[in-house]
């Protein structure tokens, strides 16, 4: 149901830039407006989340020890999963952040006969949300030319790079492929895997589809409709140039996915894909290990704490410690008074 | 555990497959077995901590405030604000999944509300709810919803089933550690005064009395002394150890569950016999306290103040007794407690001065990991003695134990001490066989009774937690042999023997000073006929 509710979603809003940039005429509202005021809500709205987080404090160092901690000269410590020194940290976020590394430790729990628990390795999730982000991230790039003139050699590279393989006419970009693959996957994983149905919100789903909506009015547009380029690439210089201008004859196909892409610039500060910047926040990841090491201050103070003195203990029982010849402070004449 | 059903129809009943309704949709029917009694308020009272009131979770009625919900959104907020972690946690889970079946408590009951993700959830779709945009707005179809009686009725029965044992948060590619929310919640309900007894309990005891079992000095000392009895009738040798001792050169912190019950006594005996040779051989000085008789910290389960105050007389002992550092038993929490909070909580407000970065006075090893919270881990310790040879230890005597390391998860997860232990087991056992990958070191799996739930009460639950642990040990034990589990808990130590009776029968439950006591060779000792359980060494040809 909740994927049908973002389907639907994601459709509708379809259907409003079709109605809005064909019937309507309204081209510059799609074309230029809207695209501009998403960019304007992403980088914004982006800031305001991360600054937010960063007011929150950090009252006590944290991070999940994933290995050996730094010990004894020779134990071997494990640097980059306990760092103890900040290249070590910066290592682990990398790892974290490049590679998914924590993602690539998943096992899958099996019950069999005779109470039997096992823990198969499970990469697939790993694999597919790494395909998913880098070939996203490819595509964010290439789509660079658009944006423009000259093509820094970067961007040619990677753009050439994609079409390596020199299949059909305009070449097929193997990220295109990748994506839509991983994206499928992403989204079937959260159909078909029980557990994961019963945990999914329309927040979940949604994404999945608007992200899967850009592709497909993407991929038409590349190797079906074949829209004109030159004027896209007009438009999209007009827009970082704030030249606001609108090429004829584009096609509402292109408004679709310009507006699918500013609903998901729009969205994204809103939402879950704000563990893009998150992440880097994590005390749980971005802390150094050696907290016996060095003290981490907390920023803000206990109020009104009241504590158990050794005096008040003592006033209690040090009838009872002197039968037994403890020590005490106070001898028990004064004491006893 | 008369009403607990057999281990075979236990895993029987295990089932991942989540109902029909949706999670919102279906009620938390809080069922015996699987929660822990109310909270005494005499002893929420004596610490001073809201609400402190008498009620039952199976009534309808919890005795709750008028103004609970905005006590509850008061301390959200405030909270929100006072920890980056939970603010992250609540905002950028992608609910990926990765951490739904890591959690022993889910692997074991198949209750869905035990995935890490969905514990979350249940905090998370309130705060959706109540304190962002979108929820307000569109409420339940964004996963968002109000905060009801039913609610935190829900919410108290789950946080009392996550033993914050953080290994979830080894799998979240966010680092998102269910213990934070855990303890979030859990502090959330203290607010209310809805603990449960087996923590409040304890808390009291250990304000009162400097322990969490409420051991008075006097009796403290009778039962070392009684321990010292044991020792001199197996080995002729009788420590003399030394209690609120000034001018000792280290204060010693274990906890006082090893005083209490077995097999921890065993592991309190060992620390008497490691300490009372190490004063013979090398003029060691060290002293116990009765004030500060208590390593683990059930305040940690209740709320950052309440850890705070019961850390607290760490410091204030070492300070008044004026030792130079600080050596600490084998204990679980207590250890993320010293690693992680210790030092922040309580070192500007109560370390003393004179205390000195650790050294070891035997080795000279300056134990610069623990240089500014001052507090060393005994297998730490030990092990350094050991690399030096400065122990006389004969493995023969443990060659009827075939060992495997129950890596206890907060010294595994909340620190990384992993090959101190190993290190020191392999130096005193003949047999040691680590369970397979996966199950250990970072992965390794709680007991089933961590963070305050070792109750009697909620048997089922802790046998359904310990499933994992126990399957792992069954590997080893039928596939090699082994016949017992070594670990630096003193939880562990409670909660495993009952565990392993369930599911492994035939492997017993050890700590690690045990063994090593159990190896070492005093000069002058009378030949051991028996371990220190007073079972009959194994034969010297075998």
């Amino acid at each position: 149901m909740k994927a049908l509710y973002s389907l639907f979603l994601v459709f509708a809003l379809a259907a409003i830039a079709l109605v809005g940039a064909g019937a309507l005429g309204m081209e510059k509202a799609f074309g230029l407006y809207i695209p501009f005021l998403a960019v304007a809500v992403f980088v914004v709205g982006f800031c305001l989340r991360v600054v937010d987080w960063g007011k929150s404090a950090v009252p006590f160092c944290i991070p999940t020890t994933c290995g050996q901690q730094e010990s004894l000269p020779w134990i071997k410590q494990s640097t980059i999963e306990n760092p103890s020194t900040t290249g070590g940290v910066v290592m682990r976020m990398l790892f974290e952040v490049l590679l998914f590394r924590s993602l690539f430790r998943n096992t899958k729990v099996d019950l069999h006969e005779g109470t039997k628990v096992t823990y198969g390795s499970s990469k697939w999730l790993w694999l597919g949300a790494l395909a998913f982000h880098y070939s996203f991230l490819t595509i964010v790039l290439r789509h660079m030319r658009f944006f423009t003139e000259p093509v820094p050699g970067l961007i040619a590279g990677i753009e050439s790079m994609d079409a390596m393989l020199q299949i059909g006419a305009p070449t097929l970009y193997l990220t295109d492929l990748v994506f839509v693959i991983a994206v499928t996957y992403l989204f079937l994983r959260r159909v078909v895997v029980p557990q994961i149905r019963y945990i999914s919100l329309v927040q979940d789903y949604f994404p999945l589809f608007l992200i899967l909506g850009i592709a497909f009015t993407g991929i038409f547009m590349r190797y079906f409709a074949k829209v004109d380029i030159i004027a896209v690439k007009q438009l999209a210089m007009g827009l970082v140039t704030f030249s606001w201008n609108v090429p004829e004859g584009i096609g509402v196909l292109f408004y679709i996915h310009m507006f699918l892409v500013s609903v998901l610039l729009a969205y994204f500060p809103l939402s879950k894909l704000m563990h893009m910047g998150g992440v880097f926040l994590s005390p749980t990841r971005n802390m150094n290990c050696a907290s016996r090491k060095f003290r981490h201050v907390n920023p803000w103070k206990f109020e009104n704490v009241h504590y158990h003195t050794y005096e008040e203990y003592e006033d209690e029982f040090r009838e009872k410690m002197v039968e037994k010849d403890l020590p005490v402070d106070k001898p028990l004449a004064e004491g006893a008074e | 555990m008369s009403d607990l059903p057999r281990p075979e129809e236990l895993f029987a009943s295990i089932d991942y497959t989540p109902p029909k309704a949706d999670w919102m949709d279906v009620p938390a029917v809080i069922k015996p077995g699987r929660y822990c009694y109310a909270a005494n308020p005499e002893s929420v009272k004596y610490v001073g901590l809201p609400n402190a009131h008498k009620w039952n979770p199976l009534d309808d009625d919890w005795g709750l405030p008028e103004n609970w919900q905005e006590i509850i959104f008061n301390g959200l907020r405030e909270r929100l604000h006072k920890f980056r972690s939970f603010k992250i946690f609540m905002d950028i889970c992608v609910r990926c999944g990765a951490c739904a079946d890591k959690c022993h408590f889910f692997i074991g009951s198949g209750d869905p509300k035990n995935m890490p993700v969905l514990r979350a959830e249940l905090l998370r779709s309130v705060y959706r709810g109540e304190f962002t945009t979108f929820g307000k707005i569109l409420g339940r179809f964004v996963g968002g919803r109000k905060l009801t009686a039913e609610v935190l009725k829900e919410w108290w029965y789950y946080f009392f089933q996550c033993s914050e044992c953080r290994r979830c948060s080894v799998f979240c590619p966010y680092g998102i550690d269910t213990a934070e929310v855990t303890m979030i919640g859990r502090e959330l309900l203290n607010l209310l005064g809805l603990n449960i007894d087996w923590i409040a309990t304890p808390v009291a005891n250990c304000y009162r009395t400097g322990n969490h079992l409420g051991i008075q000095p006097h009796a403290l000392f009778d039962m070392i002394d009684f321990f010292c009895d044991d020792i001199e009738d197996i080995t002729g040798i009788r420590p003399e150890p030394n209690f609120n001792q000034k001018g000792a050169d280290i204060l010693f912190i274990t906890p006082s569950g090893d005083v209490f019950a077995d097999p921890g006594t065993y592991t309190c005996m060992g620390y008497l016999m490691l300490f009372e040779y190490l004063k013979r051989e090398y003029g060691l000085s060290v002293t116990w306290s009765t004030y500060a008789s208590e390593g683990g910290n059930f305040g940690f389960f209740t709320s950052h103040e309440t850890m705070k105050r019961l850390n607290s007389k760490m410091y204030m002992e070492a300070d008044r007794l004026g030792v130079k550092w600080i050596l600490g038993g084998e204990c679980g929490h207590m250890w993320r407690v010293i690693h992680q909070y210790m030092d922040t909580l309580n070192g500007p407000d109560f370390q003393s001065s004179r205390m000195e970065t650790p050294v070891n006075p035997i080795t000279g090893t300056v134990f610069k990991n623990a240089a500014s919270t001052k507090m060393v881990h005994i297998a730490e310790f030990t092990a350094d003695l050991i690399k030096h040879g400065k122990l006389n230890l004969n493995k023969k005597r443990n060659a009827n134990v075939h060992l495997t390391w129950h890596d206890s998860c907060n010294p595994a997860r909340g620190m990384g001490l992993l090959d101190e232990p190993r290190f020191v087991a392999k130096s005193v056992v003949e047999k040691f066989t680590d369970m397979p990958e996966g199950t250990i070191r970072e992965q390794t799996f709680c007991c089933g009774g961590g963070a305050g739930l070792n109750a009697g009460e909620n048997d089922e639950l802790r046998m359904m937690g310990g499933l994992p642990r126990a399957n792992a040990v069954k590997y080893v034990h039928e596939k090699y042999g082994v016949n017992m589990l070594g670990c630096v808990c003193a939880i562990d130590r409670a909660v495993l023997p009952n565990s392993m009776a369930y599911w492994v029968p035939e492997v017993s439950v050890c700590g690690l000073h045990e063994l090593v006591a159990n190896a070492l060779v005093f000069p002058g000792e009378k030949e051991r006929e028996t371990d220190l359980r007073g079972e009959d060494l194994p034969g010297e040809d075998e």
